[in-house]
């Protein structure tokens, strides 16, 4: 379903701010798999994201959805095949636009855009029909402009939109990390909903461990811009939180030590 | 009355100009100084078309077309080449000073020996009021002047309806998103640049519009009369955006014809009451300062109330 061979990027390439974020990242994952993607900060969890959203060009490697070799796309030609929803809840709707004006906009992810009227007086019903599938009142203010709502609701919108048109790929990037607990909450139950109903292929980054240990049938942790653990299948079924947790803070050990291991061989050498 | 008239028509001409321009500043936060150019342009091929003895209505379509040239241009500067918004406006501008020079053959090209427009208008002015002049209100104006007006006012109405319907296509509403939020209709599978090239084409193909009936209106096409219409525009926009403080599409279009009106008639009285024409750019261009500034000092004096 997607495959990533080898994806690297380095950003400001040359100067002293050079990032390496993703060294050689290779990922397979299969036709309806729900894959929780955790790190640090800096990690490359995000930057793995928007590689494969097409946010930028990689400089090494091959990114194939569906199928499709997609490395050399563009990112808006790639949405024909992907669903995302971002961090900010404020990213993945146009505020000045109507919640159905935004809806209908979503509802031709990937299609052409021609001179048909956005809402004809039929899609209305169905629009509406689909926003009451959120039990979040909205289908009531449908001509409101979406900016009028809050972070919560907008980002159940766009998790809506994303999901439209069924995408072969969901991507979500933090999608609760700017949210109130209470929304954060709705909203990943939204998203498990969402997923399962439409057996969709789902790639997650989170920032908590309680979500990659809650959601998903496989955890995917990065370090340093390459994937450090995979867990899948029975092993999957048995990490916890805490597992996690530990993993992590062994990491930070052991980086801890390489600094002060390397501390002390200057004191001693140099 | 006359004065009245006329302030009312030419503010109907430029709200044209400030459609363009609504399209450029209100839905791509693009400030497109290749309006200065255009307007121009759309003169000027027009009355080169004209002084040949083509038909107006024709002259007038060829100014439009022209114009959407000038628009891709810019668009394709800004986003094939990642030339600056403004710069890429200037270069376009200022490359269309020369070309108007090609195209007018000359730097004022009169256009009050041939058939235009305004002939048609002083027709149906006639034709309206039974004679040459006609009584508004009890006032005597013209028929030239009644029929422009009229003729002006259904070509604005019919323009604004078609970009009413326009921005409510599937390819206009992704227009208007791409200038709303970039990222979400990028997700959605819309190419922005192309949005933006788009965008601009029409811009500025209403913007030579506005040019060519400019010209006939006032019977001649001139290298120069295109100087500050950006702020022109942008304080028709401006106006607009106060008188009707929406941002539904309908109300946008008409709130930009109202404010290019009324702005039109603020001058029109301000000339009347001694100021000086050669302050009108200067008088326009702080018009337009306080407009962008004013709401930012009264949202922090606000601010600043509410703290204390």
């Amino acid at each position: 379903m997607l495959q990533l061979r080898d994806l690297q990027k380095t950003f400001f390439a040359g100067t002293p701010n050079e990032v390496r974020a993703l060294r050689g990242v290779s990922l397979d994952i299969e036709e309806g798999s729900f894959v929780t993607v955790i790190g640090t900060n800096g990690s490359g969890k995000s930057t793995l994201l928007n590689a494969v959203a097409g946010t930028f060009i990689v400089d090494r490697g091959a990114i194939n959805i569906s199928d499709k070799d997609v490395t050399r796309w563009p990112e808006h030609r790639r949405a024909s095949m992907v669903g995302r929803v971002f961090q900010n809840p404020f990213s993945g709707t146009a505020p000045t636009m109507t919640v159905a004006e935004n809806l209908a906009l979503a509802a031709r992810r990937g299609l052409s855009r021609g001179l048909g009227r956005l809402l004809p007086a039929r899609g209305l019903n169905e629009l509406r029909d689909r926003v009451a599938t959120l039990n979040m009142q909205l289908e009531t203010r449908m001509h409101n402009p979406i900016g009028t709502l809050s972070g919560g609701q907008r980002q159940a919108l766009t998790l809506l939109m994303a999901t439209w048109r069924r995408p072969d790929l969901l991507l979500l990037d933090e999608h609760t990390a700017a949210l109130d607990p209470k929304s954060a909450d709705q909203i990943v139950r939204l998203t498990e909903e969402i997923v399962s109903k439409n057996r969709l292929t789902t790639l997650m980054v989170t920032h908590s461990m309680q979500q990659a240990a809650t959601l998903g049938d496989r955890i995917v942790m990065m370090n340093h811009g390459s994937v450090l653990a995979d867990y899948a299948g029975a092993q999957r079924r048995h990490v916890r939180a805490e597992d996690l947790v530990r993993r992590f803070d062994e990491i930070r050990r052991d980086e801890q030590l390489d600094a002060a291991a390397a501390e002390m061989l200057r004191d001693a050498y140099v | 009355m006359t004065l009245l008239l006329s302030a009312w028509t030419i503010g109907l001409i430029l709200s044209l100009l400030a459609l363009g321009v609504y399209i450029s500043y209100r839905v791509f936060k693009f400030a497109d100084i290749t309006a200065d150019g255009s307007i121009t342009f759309g003169a000027a091929v027009a009355a080169s078309m004209l002084t040949r003895g083509m038909h107006p209505v024709i002259a007038c379509v060829a100014a439009f077309f022209a114009g959407c040239v000038a628009g891709l241009c810019t668009g394709v500067l800004h986003t094939r080449f990642k030339i600056n918004q403004l710069l890429s406006g200037i270069l376009v501008m200022t490359a269309l000073y020369s070309i108007n020079l090609h195209v007018m053959g000359q730097s004022n090209l009169p256009l009050l020996s041939v058939t235009t427009i305004t002939t048609y208008a002083q027709n149906l002015g006639r034709w309206m009021a039974g004679h040459d002049s006609a009584t508004l209100l009890g006032w005597p104006v013209s028929a030239r002047d009644f029929g422009s007006l009229i003729l002006i006012a259904a070509v604005v109405v019919v323009i604004a309806f078609i970009a009413w319907l326009f921005f409510n296509t599937n390819l206009g509403s992704a227009m208007r998103a791409s200038g709303d939020n970039e990222q979400m209709i990028r997700a959605l599978g819309v190419s922005v640049e192309n949005m933006i090239v788009l965008g601009l084409c029409i811009s500025n193909g209403l913007v030579a519009f506005a040019g060519a009936l400019l010209a006939q209106y006032q019977g001649f096409a001139d290298v120069q009369m295109g100087i500050g219409m950006i702020v022109w525009g942008l304080a028709s926009v401006i106006i607009g955006r106060a008188l009707i403080g929406s941002d539904s599409v309908g109300a946008a279009l008409i709130g930009t014809i109202l404010g290019s009106v009324l702005f039109r008639l603020i001058i029109a009285v301000a000339l009347r009451w001694g100021l000086n024409p050669n302050d009108l750019k200067l008088v326009t261009a702080i018009f337009v300062f306080g407009a962008l500034v004013l709401p930012m000092m009264m949202q922090k004096a606000r601010r600043h109330a509410a703290a204390s």
